[in-house]
């Protein structure tokens, strides 16, 4: 059983038979009062932060969770498939719980996926990847203006802000974290 | 071991090249046979002969031609590993623009502060014991016990029962930078071993102590900054001019929380909860409020209020939502303080927290006679954070308990 003392920024816990990650924790206590944990708590099944202060030595339960490394298939229906690259197991995960994952999934990829109680509950991406241009108006020859962008349609569906110089055909790198162009890849 | 180096770097700006010097320092950087030494004031190159090692500390004799010191780096010590060490104290207090050793420097020109304050008051410094028989019956604070001590001591976790002996004993004003010991405290706000300036005046209530608390704070600024009184805080400044506001337990929980202090009450862990999460942040944030009027379930050593028995005569101040001090008009009745003592022993008995011993002769200096006095604990750690706008208090110590 785990308690307040645990409660550190990662620390992933039950409530309500829901897990928790802790974003932050603080210590609080009044001189003459009692002592708290105020965290901010991130529920890993919907993303949603709460505010929740525990009292010092309250007993707090483990979450089973685990991350695992994965490669991601194929597409099947509405379901897609990876591989759990140690023990070769295939996992069905579905479009909703991959949101908008969806656009960073290339064929062969690694991807970690978050299980919960042996269960998928979300998966994180490599922080890059690199996308192919399948759509983009023409640029301009000869605007070297780097404020002015223009929406290109990578391989995956991935709409992103580009730089006029951007053609169809090119290799973009994309940060997942935040959906943002980086910079075209030379090839 | 050679001649001790006769000046600190600094010195070179007010020599004329070219001039013969000989300074000490640590080799800092390394580039070819140009060693970069630094003491505390300054650094400079140094073209050797043959350069020293890196994180050598040296004595470098030879002459200054104004940019660099050509000559000879006479190694004194050298580092056997690997330089700077990962997790290493030079690291450690250099870093930054050498931030931690600039706070250390800062501390210490707040403590000439505090001490400069009392003693242009004549309040008399003192020294009490940190192992005591009884380190307090508080019922939440728990104190580190002394291994093999018979009978039992204790580390302090505040020199209360000692400094008020010292008015029994005669002395009327009496203040202490006390270092204090509170188990498994540990945070932005909390290290476990921390240092507490507490300080005593007989023949006073509470509207003195607070006064002391007002106006040296804004000594302690004005010491530090120029002769300003806005200090940095917690992220936006606050400014500790007094006077500062005052403002009852009632009135804060009526105002930050809508709720009436008398409804909350009997359950005491909603009282604190109330308190940390909706009140406390919200105090002091321009200016430094004082909360009194504590309720009197909560009075510790204070004693009653004279205006309500329901209330004591506690209080506590607030800047920047940090709780800086815990000041009373002194208990110093002591039938009432050994009725206190019982119920706090069999409270903390019940909550399987050791109840330390009644300590009889606190006991016995109040049966003796204290004059009516008040008093404060200060955080000095937490002021001194505020002072310099560090996050923690373990950012103003040298060592705080992560790095032992």
């Amino acid at each position: 059983m785990a308690d307040t003392t645990d409660l550190k920024k990662g620390f992933k816990m039950l409530i309500d038979r829901t897990p928790f990650v802790v974003v932050e924790s603080q210590f609080v206590k009044p001189g003459k009062g009692q002592a708290f944990f105020r965290t901010k708590l991130k529920n890993m099944m919907t993303g949603a932060v709460l505010d929740r202060t525990f009292k010092s030595g309250e007993k707090l339960e483990k979450a089973d969770t685990e991350e695992r490394e994965m490669q991601y298939l194929y597409k099947e229906g509405d379901q897609f498939v990876f591989m759990d690259n140690e023990t070769y197991d295939q996992m069905r995960i579905g479009e909703e719980l991959l949101a908008e994952n969806i656009h960073y999934l290339l064929d062969n990829m690694n991807i970690d996926v978050m299980l919960f109680e042996g269960r998928p509950i979300g998966v994180t991406p490599p922080n890059f990847v690199e996308l192919e241009v399948t759509e983009t108006e023409p640029g301009f020859k000869g605007d070297t203006s780097s404020n002015t962008t223009k929406p290109a349609t990578c391989s995956t569906g991935l709409v992103v802000n580009v730089p006029l110089f951007v053609e169809v055909g090119d290799k973009l790198k994309i940060d997942t974290r935040t959906a943002d162009y980086v910079e075209r890849v030379k090839s | 071991m050679s001649e001790s180096p006769r000046y600190p770097i600094d010195i070179l700006q007010r020599l004329r090249p070219p001039a013969p010097v000989k300074l000490g320092g640590r080799v800092v950087a390394l580039e070819g046979s140009t060693a970069t030494v630094e003491d505390i004031t300054a650094s400079v190159p140094v073209e050797c002969d043959a350069p020293p090692p890196l994180g050598a500390w040296v004595v470098a004799t030879g002459e200054w031609n104004g940019v660099a010191v050509v000559g000879h780096c006479e190694v004194l010590t050298a580092p056997t590993g690997a330089f700077p060490k990962e997790d290493g104290d030079w690291p450690a207090f250099q870093r930054e623009g050498a931030q931690r050793m600039q706070r250390l420097r800062a501390r210490a020109r707040a403590r000439r502060a505090v001490r400069d304050f009392f003693d242009d008051r004549a309040f008399l410094e003192v020294e009490t014991p940190a192992a005591v028989p009884s380190p307090g019956l508080d019922l939440h604070l728990d104190a580190f016990p002394v291994a093999g001590e018979n009978p039992p001591r204790w580390l302090i976790t505040s020199p209360e029962y000692q400094m008020k002996r010292l008015l029994a004993g005669g002395a009327p004003r009496i203040y202490q930078l006390a270092r204090c010991w509170r188990r498994g405290e540990l945070g932005a706000l909390h290290e476990p071993e921390f240092t507490m300036l507490e300080w005593y005046r007989a023949f006073a209530s509470s509207t003195e102590v607070m006064r002391d608390t007002e106006h040296l704070v804004a000594h302690v600024a004005r010491t530090m900054l120029d002769g300003s009184t806005v200090i940095p805080g917690r992220g936006s400044p606050v400014d500790v001019a007094p006077p500062w506001q005052r403002m009852t337990v009632d009135e804060a929980f009526r105002v930050y929380a809508d709720v009436a202090v008398d409804d909350v009450l009997p359950d005491e862990e909603r009282f604190f909860r109330i308190l940390v999460e909706q009140v406390e942040p919200q105090l002091g944030r321009m200016r430094p409020i004082f909360l009194t009027h504590w309720p009197a379930s909560m009075a510790s050593l204070a004693r009653l209020h004279p205006d309500d028995p329901t209330r004591c005569d506690r209080f506590e101040a607030y800047v920047a939502g940090v709780e800086l001090c815990n000041g009373f008009g002194e208990l110093v009745d002591p039938v009432e303080q050994r009725r206190r003592f019982e119920a706090d022993q069999k409270r903390r008995e019940s909550e399987g927290r050791i109840a330390y011993p009644i300590d009889e002769r606190f006991l016995g200096a109040l049966e003796e006679g204290v004059p009516p006095s008040g008093g404060n604990a200060l955080g000095f750690d937490r002021l001194v954070m505020l002072l310099l706008g560090a996050e923690t208090i373990g950012d103003v110590m040298a060592f705080p308990s992560e790095r032992l």
